[in-house]
């Protein structure tokens, strides 16, 4: 009978060490059934997150061989042979062993104004597809915060965290400023406070997006451009002092693609 | 308690669960000026909502203009097989338009027809095209909007918190509740004036389920514990199509959207075998024909419509025929086919998620081939009794919403009916609460016994040093559930469950856990088995009481329905609050319907 070996990172904020599992293999398996065959015999307190274990609720984000992955999604045959190792993701603190305290992104989420939208007419909006299209690309988004666990202005900065909200972020900014129906400005939000300057666009996010997002294509650099534009283009900044939030149609919202 | 510290929270109106009820309820308690708290097991956001993919059915009527509240209403009460409570059926059918608008107010973006509405799709048992959805993730749409409505109102949210038991005051009120916190296994008490329960569902007590970890029916377990009382437990729904291969995702759900947007079952022998199962009461508006099933999809007036969308009862029970007589795929499932209908761009644009998920997971390309299928424990119909208007259970303050309510759905639920019950129900919940509150009998004491009580019943498996593992008895209880109280049923086998849930019970009394108390997965199963046990109980009680196949009850002993227990609901309880107390089946008589409602079901019976 064929083995996987398992090298899987136990600890917690005071530090750990890898322990390794050797298991048999069975036909199909992602990291995640390995891992819980090895909560349910070998070590029951293994700590890991998931839920759905379909890749739609975004739980169990890990390091599988130093790489971002869903646990969940992730065929241990598609693996290169030998040792699997799983670490946490690095960007956040650890809880225990796989688990690790992504309280970071629901603070960002609670400083995203929201959408302010004009009174429901009779019978609904009337949205046509190809204006919703952009913002449902973002709205994808599972929230494994992969994405924020590559990026390297806080991956390796814990620093920057006050003052930086990450691709989740700037894909559901991105998402709001295109929105149809929005009438909130927050453009000098993003340029101030969430740090957009920082991003400088080497994509980490968007391969590692297991929804395929093209973060940043699609949302960062029209965000910075709409964010620039916004900030040096006199008769915007006139319009934004006398209009205080200037309404913007949905073609205005379908934002050029980067040159 | 001695060496236990507790961290104490107060609230008007406590959440239980953050699924798209909880969510809903939460926003309805804010706007009302009240102090309102969640409690989720899992982080915010992963619900188990999420998973839900197809739509969320509301007779808007954009796609067919003649549909109406009172077509939707019908539907839902005949997939029930009439076993519903008529007055939720109706209060659905009616509010389910409204609660879809809402959510486009709060950021949602449906997909849309060509002049610019939600688009909406058909569905098993749904007349017209009346789910309203996003391709394919429809409940990621629906929880991430109410999640981020949320958000924006400040309301607290108290994330991976377990919570073991609902408190008393001393008078029979619900007065909170006790958990703890999973990150560091520490205790919590909370107390309030009502509690609202949408916890979900309860299918992980199955071995083939589509339910992740946390659907281990706590909400319905701690209504019972708590005087509550849970109807029509035996009504659980297999979903028609789940994964069967790979077997490490079997059970994995495969939405019926597949079949909503043309897909065909099929057996070994390549017939599409659906033609041959359609029951009395849905031959007059089923396809005869594949001729005519096929000009449906374009024209519902053109032809009947396809018999792979009756409800899912009866899909399921099909399925199992054809497994059973050999007619099916390699794996132990049937063939749902979408390559050989649709191209394979429409199915991309249609179906993102199927093509991701069979291909990643099974190494399967569904525009090409087609997918290996089979029935998966998917949903339960039974739930708490609860008033339809306010959703007010037997206990004083104590309130349920979502899955975890009993009645709207009857002995069937319709897909789709789902995702838009949580939003109708969840906001009724939340006017419930404010209005119990408003009544000013809110329970003002908290009764400390229970809550240490639960306590030392929460650590006694760090007490005991030779005790079993807790997965060892969960995977026994799924695989006994799976083989006895599974899709098709009869009374030796369900005798037989409830000797063995007996044994469980001693089982779980003696399990013991590694290691500490922060984030230990071994502890938290160990402390979700009482749940799971009692729930399973009442499935197999109300399953060998009622002697008749019903929606999703079905006795091989008695294949056919009685119309003298269609005018029943079992109800269960029991006495003395404590987990392995014995469990009560009582009679109650279905709520009678007014004439015109009825006059809706019997115009075209």
């Amino acid at each position: 009978m064929a083995e996987v070996t398992m090298r899987v990172w136990r600890g917690d904020a005071d530090g750990g060490d890898f322990e390794t599992y050797t298991l048999e293999q069975n036909e199909g398996e992602v990291v995640l059934d390995v891992i819980h065959r090895i909560q349910a015999t070998d070590a029951p307190d293994l700590a890991c997150r998931w839920n759905c274990k379909a890749g739609k609720c975004g739980s169990c984000s890990a390091e599988v061989n130093g790489k971002p992955r869903l646990m969940c999604m992730t065929r241990m045959d598609t693996l290169p042979k030998g040792t699997v190792t799983v670490t946490p993701m690095k960007a956040f603190p650890i809880i225990r062993d796989l688990v690790t305290d992504v309280s970071f992104n629901y603070v960002q989420a609670a400083k995203v104004p929201a959408l302010l939208p004009p009174p429901m007419p009779e019978g609904g909006y009337r949205m046509f597809q190809e204006d919703v299209e952009r913002g449902q690309e973002f709205r994808k988004c599972i929230e494994c915060f992969m994405c924020q666990d590559v990026c390297h202005v806080i991956r390796d900065h814990e620093e920057n965290k006050s003052h930086y909200a990450g691709p989740r972020f700037f894909i559901r900014y991105a998402e709001l400023e295109m929105h149809p129906l929005d009438q909130n400005d927050r453009r000098d939000l993003i340029r101030e406070d969430m740090g957009l300057g920082y991003c400088n666009i080497t994509k980490c996010c968007t391969e590692v997006c297991p929804e395929h997002i093209k973060i940043t294509d699609n949302a960062i650099i029209p965000l910075k451009e709409r964010v620039v534009d916004a900030h040096y283009d006199p008769v915007a900044w006139l319009g934004r002092k006398i209009r205080r939030k200037p309404k913007r149609s949905a073609a205005d919202a379908a934002v050029q693609p980067a040159p | 308690m001695t060496d236990v510290t507790t961290e104490h929270h107060e609230y008007d109106v406590l959440i239980i669960g953050a699924g798209g009820a909880g969510l809903r309820a939460a926003i309805e308690a804010s706007q009302r000026g009240l102090k309102v708290g969640i409690i989720t097991k899992s982080l915010l956001g992963k619900a188990h909502t999420v998973m839900a993919e197809g739509g969320m059915a509301a007779a808007m009527g954009n796609v067919y203009p003649e549909d109406n509240w009172m077509v939707h209403f019908r539907d839902t009460m005949r997939g029930g097989k009439y076993l519903n409570n008529y007055r939720m059926a109706e209060l659905h059918a009616k509010e389910s338009p409204d609660r879809v608008w809402e959510l486009e107010q709060w950021g949602a973006l449906f997909d849309r027809t060509k002049d610019g509405k939600i688009l909406q799709r058909d569905f098993g048992g749904h007349r017209y095209a009346r789910l309203a959805h996003v391709g394919d993730r429809t409940g990621l749409e629906l929880i991430r909007t109410l999640q981020q409505k949320v958000v924006s109102m400040g309301t607290d949210v108290f994330m991976e918190c377990k919570v073991l038991q609902l408190i008393h005051d001393g008078e029979g009120r619900v007065a909170g509740c006790v958990g703890y916190w999973r990150a560091t296994g520490e205790f919590v008490t909370f107390q309030a004036k009502t509690v609202v329960l949408a916890t979900g569902g309860a299918g992980k007590s199955w071995k083939f389920t589509s339910n992740s970890w946390e659907s281990t029916g706590d909400g319905h377990a701690m209504a019972l514990w708590a005087g509550a009382k849970l109807i029509d437990m035996e009504c659980v729904q297999f979903h028609p199509t789940g994964m069967v291969w790979p077997l490490s995702v079997r059970g994995l759900l495969v939405t019926e959207g597949v079949r909503g947007d043309g897909g065909v079952l099929r057996n070994s022998l390549g017939e599409r075998f659906m033609f041959n199962y359609v029951a009395p009461m849905f031959r007059a508006e089923t396809a005869d024909s594949e001729e005519e099933a096929d000009k449906w999809y374009d024209d519902h007036s053109a032809g009947r419509r396809p018999p792979e969308l009756l409800p899912r009862d009866e899909v399921a029970r099909a399925i199992n025929t054809e497994v059973k007589a050999g007619r099916g795929s390699p794996h132990g499932g049937v063939f749902l086919d979408i390559a050989t209908r649709r191209s394979a761009e429409f199915i991309r644009r249609r179906l993102p998620s199927m093509y991701h998920q069979f291909m990643e997971l099974a190494g399967v390309d569904i525009t090409r081939e087609a997918m290996e299928i089979g029935p998966t424990c998917h949903y339960i119909m039974g739930g708490v009794q609860v008033d339809a208007d306010s959703q007010a259970t037997v206990v004083p303050g104590l309130f349920a919403a979502g899955e975890v309510g009993g009645g709207m759905h009857g002995a069937n639920r319709l897909g789709g009916n789902s995702l838009s019950d949580l939003v109708v129900f969840g906001r009724r919940a939340g006017i419930g609460a404010a209005e119990y509150i408003d009544a000013g009998a809110a329970a003002t004491s908290f009764d400390q016994g229970e809550v240490d009580e639960a306590i030392k019943g929460a650590l006694a498996p760090f007490e005991r040093t030779n005790g079993e593992n807790p997965y060892d008895v969960q995977h026994d209880l799924q695989e006994m559930m799976q083989e006895n109280v599974g899709i098709i049923r009869n009374a030796a086998e369900l005798e037989a469950a409830i000797v063995a849930l007996d044994a469980f019970t001693e089982r779980v009394k003696n399990v013991s856990v590694k290691g500490g108390r922060a984030y230990n997965p071994g502890w938290n199963l160990a402390t979700d088995l009482p749940s799971m046990i009692s729930v399973s109980k009442c499935v197999a009680n109300g399953a060998l009481r009622r002697k008749e196949s019903r929606g999703g009850h079905t006795r091989e002993d008695f294949p056919n329905a009685d119309p003298e227990l269609g005018k029943l609901n079992f109800a269960q309880s029991t006495e003395g609050g404590h987990w392995d107390d014995p469990v009560s089946v009582h009679e109650a008589s279905i709520l009678i319907m007014p004439a015109e409602l009825k006059a809706l079901l019997e115009e075209d019976k």
